[in-house]
């Protein structure tokens, strides 16, 4: 997608990193002076009703006028964050566009998460070139494509075009981002508070992250992302057979022992054990700030049952809304049960195949998240296209490349051109606009499919290689 | 045989004269009058205002079940719903508060928004008063044959605290813009007088005439003490009024109104309803027609007199008033009641009173009013014009507007309305919104001047209960206080409009949402008629004494809002779970795709060694299939295996099938 393009800029002039980083920057705070006249904060692609300013404002408002925040089916978000932005909303600077010092929030947020991904991009790569030493694959590092993808992943995540529309859109959908990150992030730089705080947070604010959590034991279990497991087996094996013949290579056989991931549990208990530190210091806040308005049970009705029921059929760039219009009320249920269930059903079978690679994993899991959560907007496209750059190596055969970019592209251009024709001139239809929906959930379909197999075939690549490593290797000391 | 006839008849004898001993106590418990207002309006219109009152006293010595002249429906509604008060009004056609008068008790009374209107006052705990209205409402609509069972659903109705009447929490409120008011609603309501519309003023009734009118509203208003023991005079009282506005010669209807040359249209009776009145209703205790003159007309009527002959007196109560050089009346009033004022300055309206009794027993009363020359003259004005609009463009969003403009005549009122030297109009505001416009209460603004105002500069007390979701409206009650000498105000919220489950909209959607009236209400404005003598025989001008504040109902809001593709729920479904089918499908397929490869390197191993049951298999797969065993040698251990998968799983099945049928036999 959008990395494809940056690939070129940044492989040219790989320091250049900060200049962008700052441009992107001044461009957005740029946009936000003329924010009233993109009208970013209406359009159904960057505000969904979980994430929408103007709703906050009006949650902050009734809470204000010591009504429950979520009286009225208005403000479905968290309290707390009721508690951090709402009193930002309620200034406002005489001359400025209104949500200034929001939309100043949104972009730091962004900025950090970008801070963060290129971080993790860092450590990533480091710890990749680091197992591909020890399985003596050093020629595939050495390749002149190989790109530094904690840069590569922070600029796509700072100049996507989805992730500036929904900086200025002013939606709480940066924050959400910013907690997914810090938790991966935490996970990869094996700091457990961390780790545990983001996923918390996330969890909290938006549901879905909450899958997350296995890709975060994974990683702390495991270690980040390196290749299979199998192969270091294999090389072991390998190894052993070439220490009966050879005395010298002792030494590389041992730190290859040392290098061999195994699962330690040690962390992960620790992470168990902060998460639900963690997650009580929340819900005592929560109780606190929604005592008076019913309670957790309310808020838990008015969030999470928000989310899970689909409740608001207003349209938006996901398939749920036109199907929970239009399916027959009887099956409602039924049909919410199978559409959250896909998420589940799917977590598995990929955390067995990929759990080599946590990292991958946890990309995986949003794309699948933000392709099937019931109020989906370009954020959660954006986080995972910014979390994607970080495998821009891996993926650099990726089938279908091209025709996925111009896909997004299309259909991003496509979506509000049908929801103004059928919401702002009444010439189009509902099923015009429900069409490009259905494209871009196809288009997201095959990203996710084209990606996990790439992942796979690089694998297996790796494999073929250190196979073939190994047999010459065997050749040469049966040779000797 | 004629023990048993004689018995009988002695049964019936007694029970005659049971029957005639209590009539005497009903007549003093039951009460009936009809009465007739008709008014010319300034713009060449007729209002006719017809009143019924029925009156019970519930003694104990009848048992308050038995009744001569009061409906017994509704004496059983108010007893079994509890009813303290009760107002159902349908309407059809907006109230013209610029030229029908927006200032006057009958204004006050009688305009009603568009449709249905019902409001009721329960004498219940405040728990049971949800469960009651339910039932009331589908009695109502069973009574009325009208969709008022809409009003059962929780988002349709609401319980205003103080902004629609000063009252306890037992108070309900529902409208239905949509409601189409005919003649089937008209006829149960006529039921419900003594005399239907066969004898007395009701016999007016035309159903063609009263129909074509410019507006008309039909109410129904109930008042019980039955539970209240303080009162002693515990009683129930109905009032139905019918208000119409009529064109008089509608043959001119397209003449332009403004042109001051010509004179208002002459009407009489029998050219308004297309009927004449032949007589009383017998069993109402008083019968009359009332004609009144508003304030601007005989202010303007006198200064006519002055100019034409100074030498006459300007008193209007003078009996040569009705051959006057203006207006002439068909018949000679009764009685000539005069409206008290306050003030010098002021004029007082007049009202002629035609006795029917007296006036309709040799030919049918048809009164008359011939115009001899043009007068103009206007109504009584409310101090703010009320206005609502819809801003904004598309489906998405929009904004509702109330905007508030002062008569031309306010300074007048304020004068008499407050004597403070810091001069404050006070406006009570409420609105019920549609849970499907979702409003944004924080964006509420407010203009003074076009200057928009801190609210709470300007918003004295305020409450909201914001809409939720299928469940209930939302209501914004707002008592807003605006400096004297504005010019103009306005309100402005913004709202969302929602997105409906298909089986949520009408069956019209295309057409539009309707938002309700608001109901604006001055509570320092109490307009009332005093007249010079005691009219309490009257229960119509006891009405227009009441001192109660001046109110104005906004426009009924259109709100178009996105629909969906009524059509094809099916084609969504389909389409949208081969996408869900495809993401399954397809990662799945991604994710197993090494094992597939793995099991393809163990068959190529195993082909090697074909055992002599597999090398069998293998034979009668080819002959099933009909082709040579030679010419399918490399791929054949992959079909073998197939084939011994696929009979594997028949078995399976077969096995789990019967093991299913065992099980449950």
């Amino acid at each position: 997608m959008e990395d494809d393009d940056r690939k070129s800029s940044t492989k040219n002039k790989p320091q250049k990193f900060w200049e962008w980083a700052i441009a992107s920057m001044i461009l957005r705070l740029i946009l936000i002076y003329f924010s009233k006249n993109l009208n970013f904060s209406s359009r159904p692609e960057v505000s969904t009703p979980l994430t929408s300013l103007r709703r906050l404002a009006e949650g902050y408002w009734l809470k204000q006028s010591s009504l429950s925040p979520y009286a009225g089916s208005m403000y479905h978000g968290s309290p707390l964050l009721l508690a951090v932005i709402g009193p930002l909303t309620a200034i406002r600077i005489s001359g400025q566009p209104s949500h200034l010092l929001c939309s100043f929030l949104f972009v730091i947020a962004d900025f950090i998460t970008a801070m963060l991904i290129r971080a993790m991009g860092q450590k990533l790569q480091s710890a990749y070139s680091q197992h591909l030493k020890s399985l003596g694959l050093d020629k595939v590092l050495k390749a002149p494509e190989m790109l530094s993808s904690g840069d590569v992943a922070a600029l796509v995540y700072l100049w996507n075009p989805l992730t500036i529309v929904t900086c200025m859109g002013s939606s709480t959908s940066p924050i959400e981002n910013f907690f997914v990150t810090l938790s991966l992030y935490g996970a990869c730089a094996r700091l457990v508070p961390l780790a545990s705080f983001g996923l918390v947070m996330a969890t909290h604010l938006s549901l879905y992250p909450a899958i997350l959590f296995i890709p975060v034991i994974l990683l702390l279990g495991y270690g980040i992302d390196t290749p299979p497991r199998k192969l270091f087996l294999q090389k072991d094996s390998g190894n052993e057979m070439k220490l009966s013949s050879d005395i010298s290579s002792q030494h590389i056989g041992m730190t290859n022992h040392l290098a061999l991931p195994s699962f330690s549990w040690r962390l992960p208990m620790y992470f168990l054990l902060w998460a639900s530190i963690w997650s009580c210091y929340i819900l005592a806040l929560c109780a606190v700030s929604v005592y008076k308005n019913g309670g957790l049970k309310e808020m838990f009705k008015r969030t999470y049952g928000f989310i899970l029921t689909v409740e608001d059929l207003s349209p938006n760039i996901g398939v749920l809304w036109y199907f929970f219009a239009e399916v027959f009320d009887f099956f409602r249920d039924f049909f919410l049960i199978v559409f959250h269930m896909n998420i589940l059903f799917m977590i598995l079978p990929l955390a067995i195949r990929l759990k080599h690679r946590p990292c991958f994993l946890a990309f995986v899991y949003t794309a699948i998240s933000s392709l099937l959560k019931s109020y989906p907007s370009v954020a959660d496209s954006a986080l995972y296209l910014g979390l994607l750059g970080l495998f821009a190596n891996e993926l650099s055969d990726m089938h279908l490349s091209f025709f996925l970019f111009c896909g997004y592209v299309g259909v991003n251009l496509l979506s509000p051109i049908m929801h103004n024709l059928w919401i702002w001139r009444g010439t189009g239809n509902a099923n015009f606009y429900y069409a490009t929906a259905m494209a871009y959930a196809c288009f997201q379909i095959i990203l996710v499919v084209e990606s996990v197999s790439a992942m796979l075939k690089n694998d297996r690549m790796l494999r073929r290689l250190s196979t073939i490593k190994d047999s010459c290797i065997e050749k040469t000391t049966k040779i000797s | 045989m004629g023990f048993r006839r004689s018995i009988l008849n002695l049964l019936l004898l007694c029970y005659f004269v049971y029957a005639a001993a209590t009539v005497a106590v009903e007549e003093e418990a039951e009460e009936f009058h009809e009465e007739l207002l008709l008014k010319p309006l300034p713009d060449r219109k007729v209002l006719a205002h017809f009143h019924f009152e029925s009156k019970a006293n519930l003694s104990p010595s009848n048992g308050g079940r038995h009744f001569r002249l009061f409906p017994k429906s509704i004496y059983q509604l108010v007893h079994k719903f509890h009813i303290r008060e009760m107002e159902l009004s349908f309407t059809q056609g907006r109230w013209n508060y610029e030229y029908w008068g927006g200032f006057d008790p009958i204004s006050r009374n009688n305009a009603r928004p568009p449709g249905v209107e019902l409001w009721a006052i329960f004498d219940v705990p405040p728990s049971q008063v949800d469960a009651l209205w339910k039932n009331l409402t589908h009695t109502l609509s069973g009574l009325f044959c009208a969709s008022i069972n809409f009003l059962e659903s929780s988002t349709s109705y609401s319980a205003p605290e103080w902004g629609f009447r000063r009252s306890s929490d037992s108070l309900r409120y529902g409208t239905l813009p949509r409601e189409a008011v005919c003649t089937e609603n008209l006829t149960p309501w006529l039921k419900l007088l003594p005399c239907r519309d066969k004898a007395g003023l009701s016999e007016l009734m035309d159903r063609p005439s009263i129909y074509r009118g410019f507006y008309h509203s039909q109410r129904l208003h109930l008042r019980s003490s039955e539970f209240s023991p303080m009162d002693l005079d515990s009683g129930i009282r109905l009032e139905q009024t019918l208000t119409i506005v009529l064109q008089p010669g509608s043959q001119r209807v397209g003449m332009s109104y403004n042109d001051e040359a010509i004179t208002q249209p002459s009407w009489s009776m029998s050219s308004l309803f297309g009927r004449k009145v032949n007589g009383r209703c017998v069993l109402a205790k008083s019968s009359n027609v009332y004609l009144q003159l508003e304030r601007g007309l005989v202010s303007e009527l006198k200064n006519l007199w002055k100019e034409n002959d100074g030498s006459r007196s300007d008193d209007v109560t003078n009996e040569n008033f009705l051959t006057n050089s203006v207006f002439e009346l068909s018949v000679s009033s009764d009685r000539l009641i005069r409206e008290v004022v306050s003030l010098d300055n002021e004029e007082s309206s007049v009202l002629y009173l035609f006795w029917i009794e007296k006036n309709a027993d040799a030919k049918p009363f048809d009164l008359a009013l011939i115009w001899k020359r043009p007068v103009i003259w206007s109504s009584s004005q409310a101090p703010l014009h009320a206005n609502r609009f819809l801003m904004g463009s598309g489906n998405e969003r929009g904004s509702i507007a109330v905007s508030l403009k002062p008569a031309e005549h306010v300074e007048s009122y304020l004068a008499t309305g407050l004597s403070d030297n810091e001069c404050k109009l006070r406006v009570d505001v409420f609105q019920v919104v549609p849970w499907y416009v979702k409003v944004y209460y924080h964006t509420l603004q407010i203009f003074v001047d076009g200057q928009i105002q801190p609210i709470y500069n300007v918003i004295e007390k305020m409450r909201v209960s914001p809409s939720e979701d299928k469940v209930s409206p939302g209501v914004l009650e707002l008592v807003l206080k605006f400096p004297c000498d504005m010019k103009s105000a306005a309100l402005t919220l913004e709202f969302d409009k929602g997105f409906l489950h298909i089986s949520e909209y009408p069956p019209d959607a295309n057409q539009g949402f309707d938002i309700p009236s608001a109901v604006i209400t001055f509570p320092d404005f109490q307009p009332n008629f005093h007249f010079d003598e005691d009219s309490n025989q009257s229960p119509m001008l006891s009405r227009l004494k009441e001192i109660s504040p001046a109110l104005a109902y906004t426009e009924v809001l259109l709100v178009p809002l996105t629909t969906p593709d009524f059509s094809m729920p099916y084609n969504v479904i389909t389409i949208t779970c081969t996408v869900f089918a495809l993401y399954f499908g397809s990662l799945l397929n991604v994710l197993r795709r090494r094992i597939g490869e793995e099991e393809r390197l163990l068959e190529d191993r195993a082909a090697k060694k074909v055992g002599p049951l597999r090398l069998l298999f293998l034979k009668l797969s080819t002959k099933l299939r009909g082709r040579p065993l030679e010419r399918v040698h490399s791929p054949p251990s992959s079909s073998s295996s197939a084939a011994t998968k696929l009979v594997f799983k028949v078995v399976l099945v077969a096995a789990i099938a019967s093991a299913w049928q065992y099980y449950y036999k």
